[in-house]
């Protein structure tokens, strides 16, 4: 990385662009400072415990089970969202009807709501003296202060991923191939199952996938809506407060630590995903 | 989903064209239903539970709560943060976007990846980071003590927590812009004998405006509103380091749930006022924005 | 652009600490109690110095606010919900000298408490003591005790009854208190979680709470929608303060803070407490209509029955302990 000036090799292609190694090196100094030196500090601290001891960490009941319903309510979440999500992305592409544009704007309200400002609103609306809440009590479903909270408020958060990202690729579709398809016979259902659907799949499992992430980490409008029960309606965010208010140190950044891998690995999944779509349908 | 409707209905004459590739009447209004009641319950609803709420007691009492000396402060506080977040991740957002999208160089795709970390992180994450390194047990925690620096629990804190979690939303919507729109404009200017930065100045800057407004609006609405980061950082210090967020779970917390939700309007106002400016952006100049699908 | 960026990158040093400002970081429900408690301090040292001064002051769950000043909150005094916190930031961070409990009058307690039980209008399912607590139909709504003090007492106020009751058998006391927090639906990480879940969200028939936040639902939310129920048997519940030692060399605030931890044990500020339900050590100072409404209760001190807090943190709270063991076996 540090021999630019090797005759046969260069590490970027040459062009004649200016501003290639101020930006670069630009970049580098703030990714490493804001973001990469405090994230290995967090491993470092994690590494203390060993190999071993971050398993330890994770095999703890009370951990698993935080780790396990943040998630397990997350992929339920997402999937929700990701269903919902694409009947919104669809009836905003495809429908016209009135009121489609403030409809549209309204998608986009998880991204600039402040979560904690979502979570009291959520909170007095599901709550059992709650407008929505009440009338869920009713049918005997309690939704505050249970998993079902939680599972309120993901949904709330990753709705904006999974509809924005299929979105796109909705308006793209070429009419003429389904108009082709339905002209040599196929019913509705086979043209969207068959040709409609196959090129979205990439773009629903991005939108899955981020909306997956958000879920996993959020915290803000999670704790004023969730029980947090141990064993119940902790999530993990909550535990690594929790820790840390013990003075477990070593411990919060154990279970940081793993939902960062976990954040990782989430990322290269949606890169591999887009990946494999570029190969497989030559756009992401 | 029934296919058969198209044809026992009969199509419309004026949707005709449509009728090959589209879903019948019924099931087209269905879903439509669906996807606004499912909006109405998760959106919708709890934003006008905010302004119902806010609003319980009459004008007096809401705006009563910003006359409260904490609200101010918290209000100021937030703007600060903000006035040094945003800016901090504009300049990197565009240097980070020019070298990327500009340039060919190897590691690109984990470069990207690793600028885009902070925005599947857990907040709290984010927050427990900065204590590991700026606490007194943290690895520069006693460098800055005995220097008598205060970063945890002060403006440096809270800005950092907040850069980090705001820090991929510049560049992660000019580095797809930049690189739709390539290097011929920039060349040409070179070539009639421009500097590099004044081709930036009059060719990148003009082409990539609306972008980057966008982006900021974003970013901006995030750094005003990030709750889970901050409060791991913060300490909670009433009119010193609480932000408008923190404050309303403090209010939240003192049972005063309507001037909680007064201060929560501010920032439910704040994100209309984005959802609206950013409509407005996407719908006049969707073709220079990279989400509208450019060309 | 680079200088500019490494300057946002890395810290900027703050301009704080001017000298007339203290920082009080406290625990959840003494919100209202340390605004008048401060005002009237900055009242009395104008009079006194001549000098302005500001009293600034954090809440939050007692071991969270605990924890921030490990991690280098610049507080000047803490008072916090109990002795063990603050043991913990003298054994983890050496800001709190180790023999804290003798700087101070009555080992750095200013006023005392008690958890009383909160409950619905009319009392509809009839809880009376400890024992109703643990009966299968009922819920009860309290703070977690990692994190919050109220949370410890309740534990600790519990395990006491109980052992007490049966003859002085841990195992029944461990057994008893597992009881209860079966019943527990919620747990929030502070008191005041724990206290707006039960008044304002409607969840749960029992809230055990610390005596003066009872009294403070009533006053907020309306007696007419809630009851104290006081059990003939409850703990002695013992909020201490302190001064951060390390912190006010750092910053010369010493005098000030001395200064303000003293007040607290004066009859203006003794009266205070009174005024709004706390247990004050000099209760000749305090308004006589003040001490009527605190009614007389049979109080234990939890170390007679378990050792010193090192101890009962040890057994009770800390990893693994009776706690941990107990939401194990409960789930």
């Amino acid at each position: 990385m540090t021999e630019p000036h090797k005759p046969r090799w260069h590490f970027r292609r040459p062009s004649v662009i200016p501003g290639f190694g101020i930006t670069f090196g630009y970049t580098l100094t703030c990714l490493s400072l804001v973001v990469l030196l405090p994230l290995a500090a967090l491993v470092w601290r994690a590494s203390g415990l060993g190999l071993s001891g971050i398993i330890d960490v994770a095999r703890d009941p009370r951990v698993a089970s935080a780790l396990k319903i943040s998630f397990g309510v997350s992929l339920l979440a997402a999937l929700t969202a990701s269903i919902f999500g694409f009947v919104v992305a669809w009836v905003l592409t495809r429908y016209r009807f009135p009121g489609r544009r403030i409809v549209d704007a309204t998608v986009d309200l998880p991204f600039a709501l402040p979560t904690a400002v979502a979570g009291i609103a959520l909170a007095s609306l599901y709550a059992p003296t709650g407008l929505v809440g009440a009338q869920l009590e009713r049918i005997g479903i309690q939704a505050a202060y249970t998993p079902v909270g939680i599972f309120i408020a993901m949904v709330f958060i990753g709705l904006p991923f999974a509809v924005r990202t299929v979105q796109p690729l909705i308006a793209e579709i070429d009419k003429e191939v389904e108009e082709a398809s339905a002209t040599l016979g196929a019913s509705r259902r086979a043209t969207l199952v068959k040709v409609v659907l196959p090129p979205l799949i990439p773009a629903v499992l991005t939108g899955f996938a981020l909306a997956f992430a958000r879920g996993v980490g959020e915290y803000g409008s999670i704790i004023f809506i969730a029980g947090n029960l141990p064993y119940v309606s902790e999530i993990a965010p909550l535990l690594i407060v929790i820790k840390l208010s013990e003075y477990d140190y070593a411990g919060a950044a154990a279970i940081a630590t793993i939902m960062l891998g976990i954040s990782f690995l989430t990322l290269l999944a949606i890169n591999l995903i887009q990946a494999w779509s570029r190969r497989r349908f030559g756009y992401v | 989903m029934s296919e058969g409707a198209v044809i026992l209905s009969g199509p419309p004459p004026a949707a005709r064209a449509q009728s090959a590739v589209g879903e019948g009447r019924a099931v087209r209004w269905t879903l439509i239903a669906v996807a606004i009641v499912f909006l109405a319950l998760f959106l919708v609803l709890p934003m006008l539970t905010i302004f119902v709420q806010a609003f319980s007691k009459g004008w007096e009492t809401y705006l009563a709560t910003f006359r409260e000396p904490d609200a101010i402060a918290a209000v100021k506080l937030t703007l600060t943060v903000a006035a040094i977040a945003v800016p901090f991740n504009l300049v990197f957002g565009v240097a980070a976007a020019w070298a990327i999208a500009k340039f060919e160089f190897p590691g690109k795709s984990l470069l990207v990846t690793l600028i885009d970390l902070p925005f599947s992180v857990s907040p709290v994450v984010s927050g427990l980071i900065y204590v590991l390194v700026f606490g007194s047990q943290g690895v520069f925690g006693g460098f800055f003590a005995a220097h008598g620096i205060q970063i945890l629990f002060a403006l440096p804190g809270i800005v950092l927590a907040t850069i980090f979690v705001t820090f991929p939303f510049v560049a992660r919507e000019l580095i797809p812009l930049m690189q739709e729109q390539g290097t011929a404009e920039e060349e040409a200017a070179l070539t009639l004998g421009a500097s590099g930065l004044w081709a930036f100045l009059t060719v990148t800057l003009p082409n990539i405006r609306w972008g980057l407004l966008y982006s900021v609006l974003l970013c901006n609405a995030r750094a005003m509103g990030e709750f889970g980061a901050v409060s791991v950082v913060s300490g909670h210090i009433r009119g010193l380091t609480n932000t408008i967020p923190l404050h309303v779970e403090i209010l939240y917390n003192e049972y005063n749930f309507v001037a909680a939700f007064a201060v929560a309007s501010l920032l439910a106002g704040l994100a209309l006022v984005t959802l609206l400016l950013k409509s407005v952006l996407e719908w006049r100049y969707a073709g220079e924005l990279a989400a509208g699908g450019r060309h | 652009m680079l200088a500019l960026g490494l300057a946002l990158c890395t810290a900027l040093p703050v301009g704080a600490s001017a000298q007339s400002e203290l920082l009080n970081v406290s625990y959840d429900p003494t919100r209202e109690l340390y605004r008048d408690v401060n005002a009237a301090f900055a009242a009395e040292w104008k009079a006194k110095t001549g000098q302005d001064i500001t009293v600034r002051a954090s809440h939050g769950g007692s071991g969270s606010q605990a924890r921030t000043v490990i991690d280098g909150v610049p507080a000047d005094v803490v008072t916090l919900g109990i002795p063990s916190d603050i043991d913990a930031i003298a054994k983890i961070s050496k800001k709190i000298n180790a023999d804290w409990r003798t700087k101070l009058p009555n080992q750095g307690l200013p006023y005392t408490s008690t958890v009383v039980f909160l409950v619905r209008k009319g009392n509809p399912k009839g809880v009376k003591d400890w024992a109703d607590l643990a009966k299968p139909d009922i819920k009860v709504i309290t703070p977690n005790p990692k994190t919050s003090a109220g949370g410890r007492w309740n534990f600790l106020a519990a395990w006491g009854y109980a052992y007490e009751r049966d003859g002085k058998d841990t195992a029944k006391a461990d057994a008893f208190v597992g009881q209860i927090y079966k019943n527990v639906p919620v747990l929030d990480t502070g008191a005041r979680g724990s206290t707006v879940t039960f008044a304002q969200r409607g969840l749960g028939d029992v809230l055990p709470a610390w005596e003066n936040e009872a009294f403070l639902v009533l006053q907020e939310f309306g007696a007419d929608k809630f009851d104290i129920v006081v059990p003939p048997v409850s703990i002695y519940a013992e909020p201490p303060v302190a001064l951060v030692d390390a912190n006010v060399d750092a910053k010369g605030t010493r005098k000030q803070a001395e200064a303000y931890l003293q007040f607290l044990f004066s009859d203006k500020a003794q009266a205070i407490f009174a005024k709004h339900r706390y247990r004050p050590i000099k209760r000749e100072a305090a308004d006589p209509k003040d001490l009527a409404l605190l009614p007389e209760i049979k109080l234990f001190k939890i170390e007679d029955l378990q050792g010193d807090w090192d101890t009962i943190q040890k057994k009770n709270f800390d990893n693994g302990g009776l706690f941990d063991q107990l939401s194990k076996a409960g789930r």
